[in-house]
Order: C-alpha cells, then sequence, then structure tokens
C-alpha cells in the first residue's frame, strides 16, 4: 500500500464566524497517510477551528478540504468515517462501555458476531478487557478517555481526529497516555490527527507538527526540526526555552552575519534576513550556550549572575548578558561547574550557526 | 476480636459514645428547632385539613345523634316488615326532641339525601305530630302520610345507623347501595361524575402531551441557543409565568370567542365563512388550549434544565461515529432527557388533573373538570362531606399515579432542576 502524501488536504481554506474577523487564513495544509501530525498554537490559533472543519461540525467559509481525493465539504459528519476523540471523552453517560463502542457499529449495520470481536479487539488495545460491562460514570479519568479512544477506532476509520484529549487528565496519566496513543498509531497505523496547546506533548508524540498561530500555519516541520530550527520568532518562543536579543544586521555574507545591539555585536545565522539594516530577533536556545567556552567559538562575552535556581539534574542560571537581563543558561550539575555564584562574572560562548537571526517581532 | 469489644474512652475517660451524643445533642435540637416551624406550618395547613376532609367525607353521625332512641329500638328489627310499635314511638319522642330544637328541617335534609320524599312527609309530621293522642303512635305516624306505612321509607332511615359511611365514595363514582344493601350503578341518565373523571383524565392527559410536544423543541432550543439569544426567549417562557392566572384565562377569552381575534383572523384569510364561526370557548377546545398555554412552563423548565447539562459533544461524538442526526437525537440526546420529560409530564399531569379556574371559566358545560364539580358542592349544595369525598378520590388518584411513575420509570431519575 503506496501511503499517500496528501490523503488530507487543506486547499486555501479561510474560515469565518462572523464575516469580520477570520479565524483560519488561507490554510494549506497535506496530511500524508499513515502520519501522526499534532496542530499546536496557543488558544484562539484556529486549530480547533481545522480540526472541526475536517470533523464536518463546521464549515469552510472559502477553499475545500480533501479526504483521500475527494471534496468533503458537502459530506455531512456522519458520512465521512472519520474517527474523533473529544476534549471531555464525551462517551453516552447511558450506555455501558460495550454499548459505547457497539454504537458506530451498530449503526453500520455490522452483524453481532463480527462486531463483538472488534469490541474486544478496541478495549484490548487499550488494556480495558472486563470493563465491557461498566457505565463510563464508574471508570476514572483516563480509563474513560482510553474507553473514548477504543471507540473512534473500533470501526476502523483511516483517520482520527483528537481534540485536545488529555487536557482533563493529571500530569502523570497525561505522560502515560502520550506513550500509549503513540503506540496504538504505530501500532494499527491509521492517520491521526491531534490538536493540542502543550507542547511537550506535541513534541513526544508526532511526526509532523504545524504551529498555528493567528489563523496560520507558522511552520509544519517535524518535532526535532521545530525544535532545532524555528523558522521565526513566534515558533521561537512557543516552543521551547528561547534566548533572545535584538538587534539590526550590520554585515551579511554566505551563512554567517553580524548583528549590531545596543552596545557590542554578535554574529548569527540569518534566516530570515536578506540584506544590512534590517531589523532582527537572534535566538538561542539556552542548552546551546557554554561556560567557559572554547576560542573556536565565534561569540564569546562576558556576562553577571543574577541569579542561580536548583532544578536537581541542572542549573538554571539567569545572566545579564548583553543588555538582555532575562539569558538563561542550564548548566548540568557537575562538580567542575561549583564556581556558579551569584554576582560571579563568568564567560559565555556559542556558534554563530546556533543563533539563528529571525524576523524582528 | 477482644481489642475491638473493648470500649473506647476519650481523653477524659467518658465512654466515646457517649460523648459524642452528647457532643451532637446540641445539634439535633438546633436543626429541630430550624425545621419546627414548617414542620407545625405542615401539619396546620396540610395534615389536619386532609384529616378533617377524610373524616368528614366518611361521617354519618348527625343522623344518628338526632335519632339516639329510634336507632336503639331498631336493633332488633330485621328490616323485612314494617318496624313494630317500639320503633314508632321512639321515633315520635326523637322526633318532638328534634321539633323542640328547631332541627327537624336538618333530618328531613338528610334523610331526603339518603331516599327522596322525605322532604315531604317530614314537613307533614311535624304538623299533625302536634295532635298525637298518647299511644299508639304506629297507626297515628302511618295515618300522616302512605310513605310512612312504606317499608322501604324505614329502611332507608335504618341505613343511616352505622356513625360512618362510605356513601359519599360510591356516589362519586355514580353508584349506590340499594335497598337491599347491593351495591349499583345509578340510572343511566343520572351518571354525571363518571364522565365527569374520564374528561378530567383525558384532558390531563392530552394536556400533557400536547405540552410536551410544544415544550420539548423550546426547551431545546433555550439550552442550545447562544446566551443573547437563549435569555430573549427564557423571558417569553416566563412572562406568562409572572402573569396572573386569572388575566391569562381572560385574555384566552377574548382571543377564543366567537367574535374574537382569532375568529377574525379565521374569517379574514377565509378559513370559515362569517356566519358560520368556530366556537372555541365554553367546550373542551377552551380547556384545551388554554390550560396547554397556562402549564407549558412546568414542562418548559424541567426539561430545560435536563437538557442545559448535556454537552452538545454528545450529538457531535454520535454524529461523528456515524449515526444519522435523527440516530445521534434518538439514541443519545433523548435518552438523556427522560429524567426531565418524566418529571415535566408528572408535573403537568398532577397540575392538570386538579385545574380549576380556567376550566371553569373557558371549559363551558362540555369542558368542566371534576374540580369544578368540587366547588361545585362546596359553594351550591353545600354538601361538603361528598366534595371532601371527591377531593380525597382525587387526592389518591395523583398518588397512585405517583406510584404507577416511581414504578416504571422511577422517582429517583426525575430531575427538576
Amino acid at each position: 500500500m503506496a501511503s499517500k502524501n496528501d490523503f488530507v488536504k487543506f486547499d486555501k481554506v479561510d474560515k469565518s464566524y462572523d464575516g469580520k474577523i477570520l479565524v483560519v487564513k488561507d490554510l494549506k495544509l497535506d496530511i500524508a497517510e499513515g502520519e501522526f501530525i499534532t496542530m499546536l498554537g496557543p488558544s484562539g490559533s484556529g486549530k480547533t477551528t481545522c480540526l472541526m472543519m475536517l470533523a464536518g461540525f463546521e464549515t469552510p467559509t472559502n477553499g475545500e478540504i480533501y479526504l483521500d481525493g475527494n471534496a468533503i465539504s458537502s459530506i455531512p459528519p456522519h458520512k465521512r468515517g472519520i474517527g474523533m476523540v473529544f476534549q471531555n471523552y464525551a462517551l453516552f453517560p447511558h450506555m455501558t462501555v460495550y454499548e459505547n463502542l457497539a454504537f458506530p457499529l451498530r449503526v453500520r449495520k455490522i452483524p453481532k458476531d463480527e462486531a463483538d470481536k472488534k469490541i474486544d479487539k478496541a478495549l484490548s488495545m487499550v488494556s480495558l478487557q472486563g470493563f465491557a460491562a461498566r457505565m463510563p460514570g464508574q471508570l476514572s479519568g483516563g480509563q474513560q478517555q482510553r474507553v473514548a479512544v477504543a471507540r473512534s477506532l473500533v470501526f476502523d476509520p483511516q483517520l482520527v481526529l483528537m481534540d485536545e484529549p488529555l487536557g482533563a487528565l493529571d500530569k502523570n496519566l497525561r505522560e502515560s497516555m502520550q506513550y500509549e496513543i503513540k503506540h496504538i498509531h504505530e501500532s494499527i497505523g491509521v492517520t491521526v490527527v491531534y490538536v493540542t496547546h502543550d507542547q511537550s506533548e506535541a513534541l513526544t508524540m508526532s511526526n509532523r507538527i504545524a504551529v498555528f498561530n493567528d489563523g496560520k500555519v507558522q511552520q509544519l516541520s517535524s518535532p526535532d526540526e521545530l525544535y532545532e530550527k524555528p523558522v521565526n520568532s513566534f515558533v521561537a518562543e512557543f516552543i521551547g526555552e528561547n534566548n533572545t536579543f535584538v538587534g539590526e544586521v550590520s554585515d551579511i555574507s554566505e551563512g554567517k552575519c553580524k548583528v549590531k545591539l545596543a552596545n557590542a555585536e554578535i554574529f548569527a545565522n540569518p534566516i530570515s534576513v536578506k540584506g544590512k539594516g534590517e531589523k532582527t530577533t537572534v535566538s538561542l536556545r539556552p542548552e546551546r550556550a557554554l561556560i567557559n567556552p572554547s576560542d573556536k567559538m565565534d561569540n564569546i562575552h562576558n556576562g553577571k549572575i543574577e541569579e542561580v535556581i536548583y532544578h536537581g539534574d541542572h542549573t538554571r542560571v539567569r545572566i545579564n548578558l548583553l543588555g538582555n537581563p532575562e539569558f538563561i543558561l542550564k548548566i548540568p550539575n557537575s562538580s567542575s561547574n561549583l564556581d556558579i555564584k551569584l554576582g560571579n562574572e563568568i564567560k559565555i560562548g556559542w556558534n554563530s550557526d546556533d543563533a539563528r537571526a529571525l524576523d524582528p517581532k | 476480636m477482644s481489642s475491638e469489644n473493648k470500649q473506647i474512652l476519650t481523653t477524659d475517660g467518658i465512654p466515646l459514645e457517649v460523648s459524642l451524643k452528647k457532643a451532637e445533642k446540641k445539634n439535633k435540637i438546633k436543626a429541630f428547632l430550624l425545621v419546627a416551624p414548617l414542620l407545625l406550618f405542615i401539619i396546620i395547613t396540610y395534615v389536619f385539613p386532609i384529616g378533617d376532609m377524610l373524616m368528614r367525607s366518611v361521617d354519618d353521625k348527625m343522623v344518628t345523634e338526632m335519632l339516639p332512641k329510634t336507632y336503639k329500638s331498631m336493633e332488633t328489627w330485621d328490616g323485612q316488615e314494617l318496624p313494630p310499635e317500639e320503633v314508632f314511638e321512639a321515633f315520635y319522642f326523637d322526633f318532638q326532641k328534634l321539633i323542640e330544637e328547631e332541627r327537624e328541617g336538618k333530618l328531613s335534609t338528610q334523610l331526603n339525601y339518603t331516599k327522596n320524599g322525605f322532604k315531604s312527609i317530614i314537613k307533614k309530621l311535624r304538623r299533625k305530630s302536634k295532635s298525637f293522642e298518647e299511644g299508639n303512635y304506629k297507626e297515628q305516624i302511618m295515618a300522616v302520610h302512605k310513605r310512612w306505612a312504606d317499608v322501604e321509607y324505614w329502611r332507608a332511615i335504618k341505613r343511616r345507623a352505622p356513625a360512618y359511611t362510605y356513601q359519599k365514595y360510591l356516589k362519586g363514582m355514580d353508584m349506590y347501595e340499594n335497598e337491599k344493601g347491593k351495591i349499583v350503578n345509578v340510572a343511566e341518565d343520572r351518571r354525571v361524575h363518571r364522565i365527569l373523571w374520564l374528561r378530567t383524565l383525558e384532558i390531563a392527559f392530552f394536556v400533557t402531551v400536547f405540552c410536551f410536544l410544544m415544550a420539548y423543541p423550546i426547551a431545546h432550543l433555550l439550552a442550545t441557543l447562544p446566551m443573547k439569544y437563549s435569555n430573549l426567549l427564557m423571558i417569553c417562557v416566563l412572562l406568562p409565568f409572572w402573569t396572573s392566572l386569572l388575566v391569562r384565562t381572560a385574555s384566552w377569552m377574548i382571543l377564543l370567542q366567537q367574535q374574537g381575534i382569532v375568529n377574525d383572523f379565521f374569517v379574514m384569510i377565509g378559513l370559515v365563512s362569517d356566519d358560520n364561526r368556530i366556537e372555541m370557548m365554553f367546550n373542551k377546545t377552551g380547556s384545551y388550549v388554554a390550560m396547554t398555554q397556562i402549564l407549558l412552563p412546568f414542562m418548559v423548565l424541567p426539561l430545560y434544565s435536563v437538557m442545559k447539562t448535556i454537552s452538545p459533544s454528545l450529538m457531535r461524538a454520535g454524529k461523528s461515529l456515524g449515526g444519522t442526526p435523527f440516530i445521534a437525537f434518538w439514541k443519545v440526546y433523548f435518552p438523556l432527557t427522560i429524567p426531565g420529560i418524566g418529571a415535566g409530564c408528572l408535573l403537568v399531569f398532577i397540575l392538570a388533573i386538579g385545574y380549576y379556574i380556567t376550566p371553569a371559566l373557558v371549559g363551558g358545560a362540555s369542558g368542566t373538570l371534576i374540580s369544578n364539580q368540587i366547588a361545585f358542592h362546596m359553594k351550591s349544595t353545600l354538601d361538603w362531606s361528598f366534595a371532601s369525598a371527591m377531593g380525597l378520590m382525587l387526592l389518591s388518584g395523583v398518588l397512585v399515579i405517583y406510584w404507577l411513575y416511581n414504578k416504571l420509570v422511577g422517582i429517583d431519575n426525575i430531575k427538576l432542576g
């Protein structure tokens, strides 16, 4: 089975609720078959709206969505055959777990013995065998969540949508459910579109992540690329921790540029700057800056330690560096780093390659 | 085992249970004092009147007390033939005493309830008895009127002997105990109450059905519309609720009468001709229309409060799992609203079954209910014991419905809010 690269295709989709504000702007997104794609973004960024349009509960104001090559805007939700897991599980409270799972099979008129097999399989997939006769109210939050996942998969849909399904669970449960969902996805190869505002959830689970902001996809790439190589300052800020310097490009050459700050100059990697004089925000991940650097690094500056926070396996150090009092460093707690004291001056260095000169904010 | 059975003491050495009781006693007294006024209120305004009503409906002491000697002498009479002389004598003395106290009129009214024809012969006996001679009262009384010589009338007197009676209940069902002590139906053309009972049930049932059919979509809209529209709609539902019942009924009279707005409209659009206007008032139609409108909020509110708690994502889940909108509604949404439906229907039915003012004003002759009959006996015939009996029959009917509902649906499934 050759997997398609555009199993789900958003083609120039616009969405507006009130005719004044566009919630989703000119969305173009291809989702490959069998992929686990996450729509990540702050609340109000349009990610849930996209999911609802795909599920059929909202209609695109403009543009078209294709599922397996067919335009689906005019197909009602119940004919799309898309599984969905809702934020608050949306289990039918008056039905047992078995009846909940049997619902999609019954409406498809699947014979009872075949349906029973599918239900057994789905329940064992989420390790809930023996719970078939329970009512949803008798289950814990995590168990209800698993029933919801099983119900969305029991009728073998090709596409499953998940709308912040782990939002109501506590932290430990959420993490174990993340792995569980990931493993289910890997074992049955279904295409999953997952919506969340929790970046660690997105980074753990996804093949690709679409970062939404302001109704637009800011960046669509794999988790590592998203973290290591953000293409704009929103993504750099939104994913992980980030140190920034605001300045102006004073010199630019192949693969390297000079950025003039208020009282210093640093070397950076020009990502979205084209020429001299452009304003820019330079983004640097905390773990890419080192203390006591070797001389090979092309940026070496002195900073004063303003705050030291002990985190067990590492220490977070806030440093006033080049006019930025919020510069964060993560330092592994090893015996060689015992001279980190409040008020000390230390030397900090990084490679210009890791300092990404992005658009100004 | 022994350690579990050992009495546990507090730090001061008092047994724990005693100490606990002492500590909670104050709270218990406080709690009781808080509910005491309400308890008293309920006893005075509810338990006591209903008890009194029950007593009144079976009480038949009046005649028993008016004719004490007669009934004593009647104990040995088998009721086959005319009673012996002692009975007549005893009756004469009882009757004389009543004349002195001017209570013979009451006796005639009471006996007339049991058998028609007593009124005139008691009047006549009163006139004639002034000139009675001592002794041989049987002959003298029988000479007053030929009915006094009829054994049926003496049997009728004897039937009033017990201090308690269930005759009023039989009367409420259009039945009575005949001379031979058998319970039989009254003549066909005099059966009023059964028709009224059936009509009351019928109207209450259909009003409940109409209310349900109209309230369900309204409640659904209320629960799903955005706030600014649902608030307005809620006010529309509640506004009639805040208006006086009389005002609403009167406005229905204006709307429904033959020269009223609804008929004018029908004539205007050519649905009916001007000289053939529809009669919508002073009949069942009037009762149906007005009662449905008045009781509608009692259906909307419980339904609304239940629907409000149903998450919209449930319907979406139903659809996304492949159910058509109808299946999603029927299998998912509807079953979840059953507690509200139960509460609303029970409320409306029970209110409708005892409805009084509206059917009295717009119901006319064919649209009145049993409660109007009860009021009629309270106000016009002053037969309070009969009114009480019918009231209690109505009450027990409601209790039966409540019991049935509990058996079928379960009262704990009811949700009023």
